[in-house]
């Protein structure tokens, strides 16, 4: 999971990714038939609006996707995102996996660091070592527990040497995992597990990914860092696959105010720009920017969290089965938002890759239906107009939850649910949930990896949503370890599913929506695609011929 | 004059020692810390950010840590850019800030004084009430409306000029960023230069200088402007102090590198060492003001003398 940050269906959908002849290729062609006429070929450069300042380029140490948006263009990780969002090989060209799951041997390729030393093996055993250092407090170090003895080194119980990898050869990397682990490989696509280069590291200290000290294995190297202005990158041409990219410069400017980014895209000044559409200005912009608006799915659920600790009101199955039953989640997301997103009756978000099957189990009920049983539930529960159940419902400070924190508590009300509505800013929200001292709360998760597992996980044991709401459920957690230790896709799915719905029989949260994500993206401008992941490498952006 | 220069600077030496007290307790009386967010992080891994950051010591422990590194001009390293300490932070930012809060505030001068002066002297006629008017609307509309308005109109609807962004400095730039932040001040000199210009014209010594027939424009540049300047000046004292650090709202909306979101965005973010490095600066920035802005009185003003 990591922050979310914009609001985030589906409207334009390019095709799948397709090699084309190297445009390096094409401008060399270009040049030879038009260099008389047209002198040299411009340098293909994209500027784009970033949302934010990173907080570190250093891939170990970043969590939102506006830094990870820059690292995976500087650092290249062994499996890497295709521009559709798949898995593809990165500076591994291949792997095995061993029949019971537990040893992954990757290939490297001959490749150069941007200085030119060679991408070793050691460069791989190296990062993977480092990010469970504790002193480097990697936020998603948890991702790498299932590697041999991952978890005593990230908690200073063992040094960093008895990590389970190993060099076979200079470009041969090996990975023991203490039990198999279905989406393993997705957590080396993360931008921490990338390769780091050693030598630079051991030379510059602390200061290794300042322009100047720092050198690349991705597509790109850092020219120019100026904080808060802007951050530059240039082809490297060091890259293994050089040849195959297009862009030979971008400049990422974090601009935090979404309407600026809206005005500096419509003057031409920005090709991308990312999560910049206000709320406010999604229908505008829906008329009036045509194909340069990208809606896309999201790997993000929006849900309400119920505590369900002894003593709380929520602590009773029947009201929070009413509390589901009575919200018209169409009403949110089409008369509220929008912009595209799925009302959701689960809690994994339905595009997400192997996403579990199943839904609440009154999905299909007409609303009468549905308040009818609602009103009995409440009856049953010693709640009515007379006896008020009276409910704190606690968001973070912005509009959008806001208005849907209103529609909500109007659409319990005739259940006899009297709403006190609790606004904070996002600090505070949140330290509230994870203290327990709420008894309804917005919440919106947002997928690490392109896997169910961030999602169930938060509700097992020990995970974040368990603690904060006091779900316990054994045999979900049985379900949810099964699941990730099975490496069949159909019987894990099947066994996902399971888990899920005996979250959702048990109305232990109130699902509401399906994140999209929301973009601006010149038209001159092709290979960006949408994808669930929201992840958009760089590399595979090309110029359109018009 | 020095003495009373040395001995301002000693006393607030003690001043800033409360301010950087009681702004690091509040600041950690609040509820929520910099790990808190949507992800909330598994517990070994928060333990390992708390440990990385010292805060899993005592408060008092952290406190002495905090003054200790102070001392040696050490402000620590910022939580949220992590790739920066909080000094890095602001002496990259605080040029930006002070060239952009620098010119509004020259402008304002510039712009806010001849138009205070003209509406005291043309006192209740058409001058004055044009310009009072437009001053009251200037302070009426925040700048977080003018702003959006500016970059609208003049960049996108008649792309007279850039809608954002900072490109170094480059005059372009500056132009809607300085203009939106010096409209306020303008009407706030400009108010406070008229009541003050009508209270001075009022006074004995005016009446005087006229009554030994002098011109009227003598008068006004010779006797009116320096004693009328007074209140003025204790306004620019903070004033200033609080323009050169920046903006939020302006440095937001026109993508400028200042110091001005530090102020809020580490609030909000909880990252405790950048918001006490933005108030030891700020609070250290407001002494100064004021000092020079008491010795600038003297200056103006032949009856205030430091004579220690």
């Amino acid at each position: 999971m990591a922050a979310i940050g914009g609001r985030g269906t589906h409207y334009t959908m390019t095709s799948k990714h397709h090699k084309m002849i190297s445009p390096r290729t094409l401008a060399a062609l270009g040049s030879l038939t038009l260099g008389a006429l047209a002198g040299p070929a411009q340098a293909f450069s994209v500027d784009i609006a970033n949302g934010a300042e990173p907080g570190s380029l250093d891939p170990q140490k970043t969590n939102g996707v506006w830094e990870t948006r820059i690292t995976r263009a500087l650092f290249e990780r062994l499996v890497s995102y295709a521009a559709d969002g798949s898995l593809e090989p990165g500076l591994a060209e291949s792997w095995e996996i061993s029949d019971d799951g537990k040893t992954y041997t990757f290939h490297l390729r001959d490749a150069e660091w941007s200085d030119g030393e060679p991408i070793t093996a050691d460069d791989a055993v190296f990062a993977l070592r480092r990010v469970l250092e504790p002193t480097i407090a990697n936020q998603n170090a948890n991702l790498y527990y299932p590697i041999v003895n991952a978890r005593a080194i990230n908690t200073g119980k063992k040094d960093g040497s008895a990590l389970g990898v190993e060099t076979v050869d200079t470009h041969t990397l090996r990975i023991h995992l203490t039990q198999p682990t279905a989406w393993f490989l997705q957590a080396l696509a993360m931008t921490e597990a990338s390769p780091l280069p050693e030598h630079v590291l051991a030379k510059a200290g602390d200061g290794w990914v300042e322009p100047g000290n720092t050198v690349s294995s991705g597509a790109f190297t850092l020219s120019q860092w100026q904080p808060q202005s802007q951050i530059v990158v240039t082809r490297n041409s060091r890259y293994y696959d050089a040849d195959e990219v297009a862009v030979d410069k971008a400049v990422f400017y974090p601009i935090d105010d979404a309407n600026a980014a809206l005005n500096r895209f419509r003057t031409g000044e920005m090709d991308i720009a990312y999560s910049s559409v206000p709320a406010s200005r999604f229908d505008w912009a829906r008329e009036n920017l045509g194909e340069a608006l990208r809606v896309g799915p999201l790997t993000a659920e929006y849900f309400y969290m119920f505590n369900l600790h002894d003593g709380q009101p929520l602590a009773d199955k029947r009201v929070r089965e009413a509390l589901n039953l009575a919200v018209r989640r169409d009403v949110i997301t089409d008369q509220i938002l929008g912009q595209g997103q799925t009302p959701s009756f689960w809690y994994v978000p339905r595009n997400t890759a192997n996403a579990p099957q199943g839904e609440l189990e009154f999905a299909e009920l007409s609303l009468d239906e549905r308040m009818t049983r609602a009103r009995k539930l409440m009856q049953e529960a010693g709640y009515g107009p007379d006896h008020p159940l009276h409910l704190r419902l606690n968001y973070n400070t912005l509009e959008d939850h806001k208005k849907i924190a209103v529609a909500v508590a109007a659409m319990w009300k005739p259940l006899g649910v009297e709403v006190e509505l609790i606004n904070a800013e996002a600090a505070v929200h949140y330290a509230t949930i994870r203290e327990g001292n709420f008894e309804v709360a917005r919440y919106g998760m947002v997928a690490t990896i392109n896997d169910p597992f961030d999602f169930l996980n938060a509700y097992a044991d020990n995970g974040s949503a368990s603690q904060s709401s006091g779900y316990h459920d054994a045999e979900y957690d049985a379900l949810v370890a099964a699941s990730t230790a099975e490496l069949d896709p159909q019987k894990r799915r099947q066994l996902m599913t399971r888990a899920q719905q005996r979250l959702l029989d048990d109305y232990a949260l109130l699902p509401l929506y399906d994140y999209v994500s929301v973009h601006l993206v010149s038209p001159r401008l092709q290979g960006w695609e949408s994808n669930p992941m929201d992840v958009h490498p760089l590399r595979y952006l090309q110029e359109s011929e018009q | 004059m020095l003495i009373y220069t040395l001995k301002r600077l000693l006393q607030a030496i003690p001043t800033l020692l409360i301010v950087i007290t009681i702004s690091f307790f509040l600041m950690r009386v609040a509820p929520g810390g910099p790990f808190d967010g949507e992800r909330q992080l598994p517990p070994e891994i928060e333990a390992n950010l708390m440990a990385a950051y010292h805060l899993d010591e005592p408060l008092p422990m952290q406190y002495l840590r905090y003054m200790g590194n102070l001392l040696q001009g050490d402000f620590g390293p910022s939580f949220k850019y992590k790739d920066f300490s909080v000094t890095e932070l602001i002496m990259q930012g605080f040029p930006v800030s002070l060239e952009i809060g620098g010119l509004a505030i020259l402008l304002a001068l510039i712009v806010g004084l001849p138009l205070g002066i003209a509406a005291a002297i043309k006192r209740n006629s058409t001058v004055d009430y044009v310009v009072m008017g437009t001053a009251l609307t200037g302070i009426a509309v925040p700048n977080f409306v003018l702003a959006p308005i500016f970059a609208l109109v003049f960049g996108v609807l008649l792309g007279w000029l850039p809608a954002g962004g900072w490109n170094g400095g480059a005059l372009p730039n500056l132009v809607l960023p300085v203009v939106a932040l010096s409209i306020q001040q303008i009407a706030y000199i400009a108010r406070m230069m008229r009541a003050s210009m009508i209270e001075v014209l009022g006074s004995h010594f005016i009446r005087t200088a006229r009554a030994k027939g002098l011109n009227e424009g003598e008068v006004l540049w010779r006797h009116a402007i320096r004693p009328a300047l007074l209140p003025v000046m204790s306004y620019l004292g903070p004033a200033i102090a609080g323009i050169i650090t920046g903006s939020v709202v302006i440095e937001q909306i026109f993508g400028i590198p200042g110091i001005g979101r530090y102020f809020v965005q580490g609030a909000l973010n909880r990252d405790y060492t950048l918001v006490m490095g933005t108030v030891v600066f700020y609070g250290v920035l407001i002494v100064l003001m004021n000092l020079i802005v008491d010795l600038l009185y003297s200056a103006l003003d032949p009856q205030i003398r430091y004579d220690d």
